[in-house]
């Protein structure tokens, strides 16, 4: 990991819904190689921060930056090429409800990495089983999966292309204990070995204690702190204190520690 | 991580006597196909007690590992720990994509198709779908019925708001294309009869022959047949992205009736909508001919309404409105049936949108032909 190369960066993001401000001069950035949680209440906007990054939401005010470069400015081709080194998983999934499991992962594969179809629906077999799904899924349609199996068949094609940065909206709720365990795992060996950057967003407190580097807090429409996860426990905030030393916070805490 | 590419090569180097499996360069997903290529030659020559040299090995992602787990087999790749050159979170993801492929099995193979035996199951599936159409439809017919009835006598139930926002959706936002199409036809219908009916020297004849069209057959057809196109296609489109999303369900669950919150508001308006549609429809076809009598044969429009009020019986008109709300039935019915129908995917709301426009449109000419039959037996 080299000294710290920031590969995005919000500065004094703004969203507003009408009258209604999501965000009000936000700052954050992540930098490469790091896992990134993302935690905040019920409708404090991290799914719209998301948006906002990868460049489905033109923000109000301010700027975002992803590998130094303003989405929405660049021209059509050289934003096609920097959308393939995203992975984005959706909060409910978004899978292609006209194509089976194994054809919705391996579109990327076929128009972007330029696989044959063959090759293509090998190589989506073999991301199904990393997310631990069988191979009678593949064949499936996503609306007879159940809730789990969408939320790993989203994830397995966030991971279709070996992305350098990946997105994950609450990549685990909806997920058994087992499964989210295993997921928390999947993650860690992954950026180890390809080194790539995660931004997540997440409730699950296990996941929080168990992968990532550095923990941001969004609150009052603005992200509060950003830090390593003692640092951020350790803040001066009601939201924080109920957050981290709750029933569940401390749980999951202890759970670790032993 | 951001090297010069070399693409990734497995050979077996045989200098040391029993043969040394050496993997170089960069196993990543924009060499896949070279790389299955290498692997498939090297497949047959690697044991499980081949030596593998790994210090060549540049970039690796899922892809390449995958390919590099098959080729070592899931027996080497279980204890591949260390001492192999390779770097521990490598070995990590080799060995979780190994154990993840142990669970990954061939998919069967598609059936082959049969050129003559699935030509003939397709038109046997055909039959026995449109059987099966015609059925559930006047099952849902049944249920509509039967939903009405229920909520007839009590009012609390009229889902009043609905109802008139539909008719506004389906009538009023309808009424400029409906008449201006019908004004257009009038227009065409004319002077297809000025050119025809000249060479008799029957020309003042075109006013019937409008008359007639449009109160009889055109104002409600035409109109039928755009709200099949435009308000079928809506009703569809609406109650199948409901049923996609499980929205129905939650109707249901809730203690609700579908037929009653979706359909019968949704029936009850166009039965008041085209109707009133059909109207328009016949008066805008009349005035369209009537312009065009005007400018091409010198008819002026007293002359047209006095020809018109001697020719032409108020029971044309009520013979041609009468249709109308047989059909309104008809095109909301099935467009409600078609939503019903969908499943899951959004090619299904695609597909059962077409499928809605395609049968109201046809039930209704058919419809109308049955009608046609019925006033010619009845002398009307
Ligand atoms: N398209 C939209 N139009 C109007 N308001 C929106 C829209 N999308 C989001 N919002 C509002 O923005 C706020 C933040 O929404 P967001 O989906 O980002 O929440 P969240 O932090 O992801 O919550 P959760 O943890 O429940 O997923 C909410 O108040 C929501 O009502
Ligand atoms: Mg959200």
């Amino acid at each position: 990991m080299n000294a710290r190369e920031p590969i995005v960066e919000v500065r004094d993001l703004t969203n507003r819904f009408g009258e209604q401000a999501v965000h009000e001069h936000l700052d954050l950035t992540v930098y490469r190689g790091e896992i990134l949680g993302v935690v905040g209440g019920s409708g404090t906007g991290k799914s719209v921060l998301l948006r906002s990054i990868v460049g489905l939401r033109r923000p109000s005010e301010g700027a975002v930056r992803v590998f130094g470069q303003d989405l929405l400015a660049l021209p059509p081709e050289q934003r096609s090429q920097l959308e393939r080194r995203f992975g984005v998983l959706f909060q409910d999934g978004a899978l292609f409800s006209s194509m089976t499991v194994a054809e919705n992962i391996a579109l990327p594969l076929i128009e972007h990495a330029g696989l044959t179809r063959e090759d293509a629906t090998r190589l989506a077999t073999v991301k199904l089983a990393l997310v631990g799904l069988s191979m009678d899924t593949a064949g499936k349609y996503p609306a007879s999966l159940s809730g789990g199996m969408t939320k790993r068949a989203a994830l397995a094609r966030a991971l279709a292309l070996d992305p350098e940065v990946l997105f994950l909206d609450e990549p685990t709720a909806g997920l058994d204990p087992i499964s989210a365990a295993a997921f928390d795992q999947l993650l860690l060996t992954l950026r180890n070995a390809l080194g790539f950057t995660v931004f997540l967003v997440t409730h699950d407190l296990d996941t929080l204690y168990t992968t990532c580097d550095r923990v941001a807090v969004l609150s009052q429409k603005r992200v509060l702190v950003a830090d390593t996860l003692e640092k951020v426990a350790a803040t001066d905030d009601p939201w924080i204190r109920d957050y981290f030393h709750g029933p569940r916070g401390r749980a999951a805490r202890s759970s670790l520690s032993i | 991580m951001a090297t010069e590419g070399t693409p990734g090569t497995a050979s077996i180097d045989l200098s040391s006597g029993t043969g040394r499996l050496v993997v170089a360069g960069d196993w990543t997903l924009p060499y896949y196909a070279s790389l299955h290529a290498h692997m498939r030659i090297c497949c047959n020559q690697v044991s499980d007690h081949t030596a593998v040299d790994f210090t060549g090995l540049g970039a690796l992602d899922t892809a390449g590992a995958s390919l590099l787990a098959d080729l070592l087999g899931p027996a080497r790749v279980a204890r591949l720990a260390a001492g192999t050159g390779l770097a521990a979170e490598r070995a990590a993801l080799l060995q979780t994509v190994g154990s993840a492929l142990a669970a990954y099995c061939k998919p069967a193979r598609p059936r082959r198709s049969k050129g003559l035996e699935d030509f003939l199951a397709r038109i046997g599936a055909g039959v026995e779908s449109f059987g099966k159409q015609t059925l559930l439809l006047l099952g849902f017919v049944g249920i509509v019925f039967e939903a009405l009835g229920r909520n007839f006598w009590r009012p609390k139930h009229w889902r009043v708001t609905s109802l008139v926002s539909h008719v506004e959706q389906t009538g009023l936002n309808a009424l400029p294309i409906v008449a201006l199409l019908s004004f257009m036809v009038g227009a065409v219908v004319a002077f297809l009869g000025a050119t025809v009916l000249a060479d008799f020297g029957a020309t003042i004849y075109t006013v019937d022959l409008v008359g007639y069209a449009f109160l009889r057959e055109f104002g409600v057809i035409l109109t039928a047949i755009l709200l099949a196109g435009r308000t079928a296609s809506a009703f569809t489109a609406q109650i199948g992205s409901m049923k996609a999303r499980e929205e129905i369900d939650a109707i249901r669950t809730l203690g609700l009736d579908p037929v009653e919150l979706l359909v019968l508001p949704r029936v009850l308006a166009l039965l008041v909508s085209l109707p009133l549609l059909t109207f328009i429809a016949m008066m805008a076809g009349v005035v369209g001919g009537a312009v065009v009598c005007y400018a091409t044969l010198g008819i002026t429009p007293t002359m047209f309404i006095n020809l018109f009020h001697e020719d032409i019986h108020v029971r044309q008109f009520l013979v041609g409105i009468a249709k109308a709300p047989f059909f309104a039935f008809l095109i909301a019915v099935i467009g409600c049936m078609e939503g019903f129908k969908v499943a899951g995917s959004a090619q299904s709301v695609g597909e059962h949108t077409t499928s809605a426009v395609v049968q109201s449109i046809f039930v209704v000419i058919l419809f109308d032909a049955i009608a046609a039959l019925f006033y010619t037996g009845m002398g009307w």
